[in-house]
């Protein structure tokens, strides 16, 4: 058992520069803990090659299932050459990366009960850096996985255009690191993987179907409208169409009809602001996860 | 007030505990507890379950706040300089704290990482903390693959790998075959021969509190006795006596009627403890009456200290109680 290649000297003297080495708190530190934590999340997600298939499996029954079905029944009010698959295109990019980026968050529940988080929670690191590793992990690797999805354009007639996939890509990455942040915070409170699975399910699933992921904006009852304008995932799939449809040659009224400017009472809600008022609803969740994290038993 | 204890040879103090008190809701968990331990020393916890030494260990590791009380690790407050005490006490909890879906290797790296090790001192000291443990070999595998005994030795290597001055085991062996229980106290064993490390266990295990420099039985929240393990069995002052007869009743009739000694049986032996039982062994034969067969004379064992100062077995508080049944259902699924 003992160490033939070090020496007893050496080995003194590697215990005691060690020891004096480790660092004191700082932000070089925490740096480094947010980087490992965000790195853990990379590793674990190569490893997982079938979770990477799965998950990919339900948009894409959405895109080419749902979407070749319902196309002969939405045909009618669509402008010709464009496909029922291009309209639901960007909202399904959305799907692939939401189940991702929850069930990363996840991980921290399935973390406490399998005790590993302990090993993370008593490491003399402060909370902020494990957190924000933990939401920028998930919202790379949600934002991986919609990468492959975005490879299935050309099915659904979206051209390759370099500046649509950076757009899609960056609007993806927001949306991800959201849902990652807002997934942190419900870990933060729940112990048990079901608990949590089931909760973030009956939201998830909401807030899928009233971002206009499926349907125009446009035209819609007074009630629903509402509710579409609440739900936080409209201000990502709306821009997102936008892109997708900007990229295409459709008359401008089809594309009005299609991919309608966000509005509230009449009042056109800039791009910038959709994505911004999600930027800071992801921030302020993480806000909330680290401060849960902070406290002690 | 209790027995001074042997080793106190003044090395500095590195784990000093006042009066510390924990409640939950209406149960108190730890109801006072005061210690030193000193540089270099290996001081045991010894209880049965329930008895408050993983609340007093997650109160010494941060990891939860003293209702009242004070306690400090290697000179900072385990209150208010969590990040300090943190970075200077490695941790073996009774339930696996590994990433399954990680390699040895790559559980160690994030320890490192978050624990700030030096890049350029890493390679070397992860070497040789895995060949301190014989798990060099297996670096590479994934920890799913391990046995319960390697993942044990695995976290007491990562426990190891930032060199803290203090190392905690709750329960190191816990859940262990007796085999591989005596092969990880061949590793603490010789890990108090290579570092200068203190540590500090918890065990409800009586043949394991022997490994300690010193020990303190706790039950229900308090400290009934702390002292080395020889000084404590001498205290208990008595000799356990077996003996096997031609007639056990008639023979314990007579040890009452003879000597004024209250004799049960026990293994299938009467049994009873007497202050000197080599002395007392002679006078047995003579004045008995009663044929002996064979007689044996015990020194009195943990076991014996733990009975005179609770009044009970720790196997008795074991089996009984919702406590036990909660703590297999924890282990249980952290083993899941």
């Amino acid at each position: 058992m003992t160490t033939d290649t070090i020496g007893k000297a050496a080995e003194a003297a590697l215990v005691e520069s060690i020891r004096v080495a480790v660092p004191e708190h700082g932000i070089r530190h925490d740096l480094r803990a947010a980087s490992v934590v965000w790195r853990r999340e990379l590793i674990r997600f190569k490893a997982d090659r079938l979770r990477a298939v799965t998950s990919l499996i339900q948009p894409f029954l959405f895109l080419f299932i749902l979407g070749t079905g319902l196309s002969s029944l939405a045909g009618g009010r669509l402008p010709p050459g464009v496909d029922f698959k291009t309209f639901i295109y960007p909202g399904v990019l959305a799907m692939s990366v939401l189940f991702t980026a929850i069930f990363s968050a996840g991980s921290i529940v399935w973390d406490r009960e399998f005790g590993f988080l302990r090993e993370i929670l008593v490491a003399p690191v402060s909370r902020a850096s494990i957190v924000v590793g933990k939401c920028l992990g998930g919202a790379t690797i949600a934002t991986l996985q919609g990468a492959v999805f975005l490879a299935l354009a050309g099915f659904a007639h979206v051209p390759y255009d370099p500046l649509l996939l950076l757009a899609l890509v960056g609007e993806l990455l927001l949306l991800a690191f959201t849902l990652t942040a807002f997934g942190v915070m419900m870990a933060a409170r729940i112990t048990q993987f079901q608990a949590f699975m089931a909760l973030t399910q009956m939201l998830v699933m909401p807030l899928f179907f009233l971002s206009g992921a499926l349907y125009p904006l446009s035209g819609l009852p007074g009630w629903l409208t509402v509710l579409t304008r609440v739900d936080p995932l409209t201000y990502v799939v709306g821009p997102m169409r936008e892109a997708v449809f900007s990229h295409l040659s459709i008359p401008a009224v089809e594309q009005h009809f299609l991919a309608p400017e966000l509005t509230w009472a009449g009042w056109p809600v800039p791009t910038w602001l959709s994505l911004a008022m999600v930027a800071v609803m992801g921030l302020s969740m993480m806000g909330v996860a680290i401060a849960q994290f902070r406290r002690t038993e | 007030m209790y027995p001074s204890a042997g080793s106190e040879d003044g090395r500095e103090p590195v784990i000093v505990v006042t009066s510390l008190a924990k409640r939950y809701g209406a149960i108190e968990a730890v109801r006072g507890i005061d210690l030193t331990v000193r540089r270099g020393e290996t001081f045991g916890f010894l209880g049965p379950n329930g008895a408050g030494k993983t609340t007093t260990i997650k109160i010494l590791c941060t990891l939860a706040a003293a209702t009242s009380g004070r306690a400090m690790v290697a000179g900072y407050d385990t209150a208010t300089q969590r990040d300090q005490v943190r970075r200077n006490i490695g941790l073996v909890f009774q339930d696996t704290t590994l990433d399954n879906y990680l390699t040895a290797e790559q559980n160690l790296r994030f320890h490192a990482e978050l624990y700030g090790v030096p890049k350029g001192a890493l390679g070397p000291r992860m070497r040789q903390v895995l060949d301190m443990v014989g798990l060099w070999d297996r670096k590479d595998s994934l920890v799913s693959t391990f046995s319960g005994g390697m993942q044990r030795r695995l976290e007491i290597a990562r426990g190891l790998l930032h060199a803290p001055h203090v190392l905690f085991l709750d329960e190191p062996t816990v859940g262990l075959d007796p085999q591989t229980r005596s092969s990880i106290w061949a590793y603490i064993n010789e890990l108090k021969r290579r570092e200068d490390i203190t540590i500090f266990l918890t065990t409800h295990y009586m043949d394991e509190a022997e490994h300690c420099d010193r020990i303190a039985i706790i039950d229900h929240g308090r400290i009934v006795a702390m002292d080395t393990p020889e000084a404590l069995k001498a205290s208990v002052g008595t000799d356990r006596v077996q003996i096997h007869t031609a007639d056990d009743e008639q023979a314990i009739d007579a040890l009452r009627r003879v000597f004024g000694v209250t004799a049960g049986m026990h293994d299938g032996a009467v049994t009873f403890s007497v202050p000197s039982g080599e002395q007392f062994v002679p006078r047995l034969f003579a004045e008995l009456g009663v044929p002996i067969r064979a007689v044996s004379v015990s020194r009195p064992s943990l076991d014996d200290v733990f009975m005179s100062y609770t009044g009970r077995t720790i196997r008795d508080t074991e089996v009984s109680g919702t406590d036990a049944m909660r703590q297999m259902a924890a282990r249980w699924r952290g083993r899941r």
